[in-house]
């Protein structure tokens, strides 16, 4: 099997042999973006050198005896969201183009302690605002299944060198899908761990009670491994969870025996597409024959997510986006002539089109006279959407379904209209305004494009789903598919 | 339907220069996902309390003390234009 498609448990393996060095796998990874990156413009920075030096480092702890902790050595990626003291970090946006971050994000001090070897910043929608990674203000990324059709979003570029052995991991950030439906579409594990589990602290923020980091893998258990280092309490960040730490790979190998699985009936019908909905009730069915307990569940309020989501995570952004004025970093246009003509032009050159569009909504749902029907509203609506995950939860241990009602869409299909590029988040946006976990799986192809299922969990259940997750992934039969990339 | 001098006050708002292209595509596609969130009207939000976030966390409070901060130079790093310690910026008033 080619290096680059190994999962971080089995180059550990090899690591901790003296089979590789870790400088060795670092460049076979580097050389693996160089000949694939031009079809897939996953990458918006390649840090080759820090990459190098990391690597370096983790050779000489092998050479001194030292005992290599479970990733150290493997490389990862990050979403240009992610603040790396000293390497431009760019939200893919024109109005931070020349950011370099005076520090680093926690996940990224807590990665480097690990001895983790960052390869690069991945591509993303303008801000993490999209589905399908056509939104960067800098290239397009394509999904590696098929160049023609894109990657999903808006981590696709996280997701993509991850599906594509450019690396062997990924964090992305997800605020609405932005983890699970790129893997989904990509054919990797992604997840969103329950809100306050994983620091924000240096994430860019787009919607701060939405925004969470997490994972994406080639399987269940390098998720797991990444799970335990991302995860913990931090005092830089408010909304961080208090709690004890949890070691996540004690849930692989585990039963699932008389697990209590409910199928939300709203996910299920209408709107799904065909070919996805027949892979699920496959998946659902190796789940049976494990022994889960399987039922139909409902949250009835599903119908309102989209509306309560796109009113609350664009109010946050208007305010959250404030900051870009073009006076302390980023791009300032130079012939304004007063200081709120700056703010207005140095804004209107540096935003992209989705970025602007839901500025304005939000600006519009907080704005006098409109407060109380629109935000005020959604976030009440947003109760009702968290008590239908509580009252389910009462009954079911997990939630499954289709991470994404369809596979891979063309590049330009749903570009031209925003309703239905935002009605393609239909299942994984409730996920985020109930702040529970949920990852993606791959469960299969329809149609020669990877399909994912989701598993939703209690809060800081991720121990459930990794379980659930890893039970499948053993029993599935689908695995060991690559993209060609021909 | 949003009417051009409703678009042209969000945006001052948003401080946003929009063409008038820009305000006419805006003013349709805000239009229309407003129309959209309609919807919510439907439900009977009356004793329903809102959800800004989903954690049990009230305030978050930590001792008052001197920690580590940020050097000077590298808070100034990205200015795009500074007079000493100072962000530089064009005429206020």
């Amino acid at each position: 099997m080619d290096l680059f498609y190994m999962t971080a448990h089995e180059l550990h393996a090899k690591l901790a042999a003296g089979e590789i060095s870790a400088r060795e796998l670092c460049r076979a990874f580097l050389d693996r973006i160089v000949s694939v990156e031009d079809r897939l413009k996953a990458f918006i920075t390649v840090t080759e050198e820090m990459a190098l030096k990391q690597a370096d480092e983790v050779d000489k702890r092998i050479a001194a005896g030292e005992e290599l902790p479970p990733l150290a050595g493997i490389p990862i990626a990050l979403k240009d969201n992610m603040c790396v003291e000293g390497i431009r970090t760019t939200c893919a946006s024109k109005i931070l183009f020349n950011f370099v971050p005076p520090y680093s994000a926690t996940v990224v001090e807590k990665i480097k302690s690990a001895g983790m070897v960052i390869i690069g910043k991945t591509n993303m929608d303008e801000f993490a605002m999209g589905s399908s990674t056509e939104n960067s203000g800098f290239q397009p990324t394509s999904n590696p299944w098929d160049t023609e059709r894109v990657p999903g979003g808006s981590s696709g570029g996280s997701a993509v060198s991850v599906a594509a052995g450019e690396t062997v991991l990924a964090l992305g950030s997800d605020t609405g899908g932005s983890i699970r439906q790129p893997a989904s579409l990509c054919g990797v594990v992604g997840m969103k761990p329950t809100y306050g589990a994983v620091s924000r602290y240096g994430l860019v923020a787009f919607a701060s009670s939405l925004d969470q980091i997490g994972p994406f893998a080639r399987d269940v258990d390098d998720c797991a491994q990444l799970l335990n280092i991302i995860t913990g309490h931090d005092p830089l960040d408010s909304t961080s969870a208090p709690g004890e730490k949890t070691d996540y790979t004690a849930f692989l190998n585990s039963d699932i025996k008389g697990l209590k699985v409910g199928v939300p009936r709203e996910y299920m019908g209408e709107g799904i597409d065909p070919g996805v909905r027949a892979v699920i009730e496959k998946a659902l069915q190796v789940l049976s024959s494990l022994g889960a307990d399987i039922e139909e569940a409902t949250l009835p309020h599903s119908r309102y997510a989209i509306p309560v989501y796109y009113l609350i995570a664009t109010a946050e952004a208007s305010s959250n986006l404030a900051r870009y004025d073009g006076v302390k970093y980023g791009l300032r246009d130079e012939e304004a002539q007063d200081i709120v003509d700056m703010y207005m032009k140095s804004r209107s050159r540096g935003f992209g089109t989705e970025v602007k569009r839901r500025i304005m909504l939000g600006t519009y749902a907080l704005s006098a006279g409109y407060y109380d029907a629109y935000y005020l509203k959604a976030l009440k609506a947003r109760t009702l959407i968290k008590q239908d995950f509580d009252r389910a939860f009462d009954r079911f241990d997990v939630l499954v379904c289709p991470t994404s009602p369809g596979t891979a869409f063309r590049k330009g299909e749903k570009t031209d209209d925003p309703l239905q590029m935002y009605l393609s988040d239909i299942t994984t946006i409730s996920v985020n305004l109930a702040g529970i976990p949920g990852i993606s799986v791959p469960a299969g192809f329809s149609g020669g494009l990877p399909v994912g299922m989701q598993i939703m969990g209690r809060p800081f259940a991720e121990g459930n789903l990794i379980r659930v997750a890893h039970a499948f992934e053993g029993s599935a039969g689908h695995r060991g598919k690559f993209p060609s990339l021909i | 339907m949003l009417t051009i001098a409703e678009v042209e006050h969000v945006a001052l708002l948003s401080r946003l220069d929009l063409s008038l292209e820009e305000k006419k595509l805006y003013g349709d596609q805000l239009s229309k996902i407003l129309e959209y969130a309609k919807m919510l009207d439907e439900l009977d939000t009356g004793d329903v309390p809102p959800t800004a976030h989903v954690l049990p966390l009230k305030n978050v409070y930590r001792e008052d003390r001197v920690g580590e901060h940020l050097p000077l130079e590298k808070a100034m790093q990205n200015a795009p234009e500074r007079d000493g310690n100072f962000f530089k910026v064009p005429r206020i008033v």
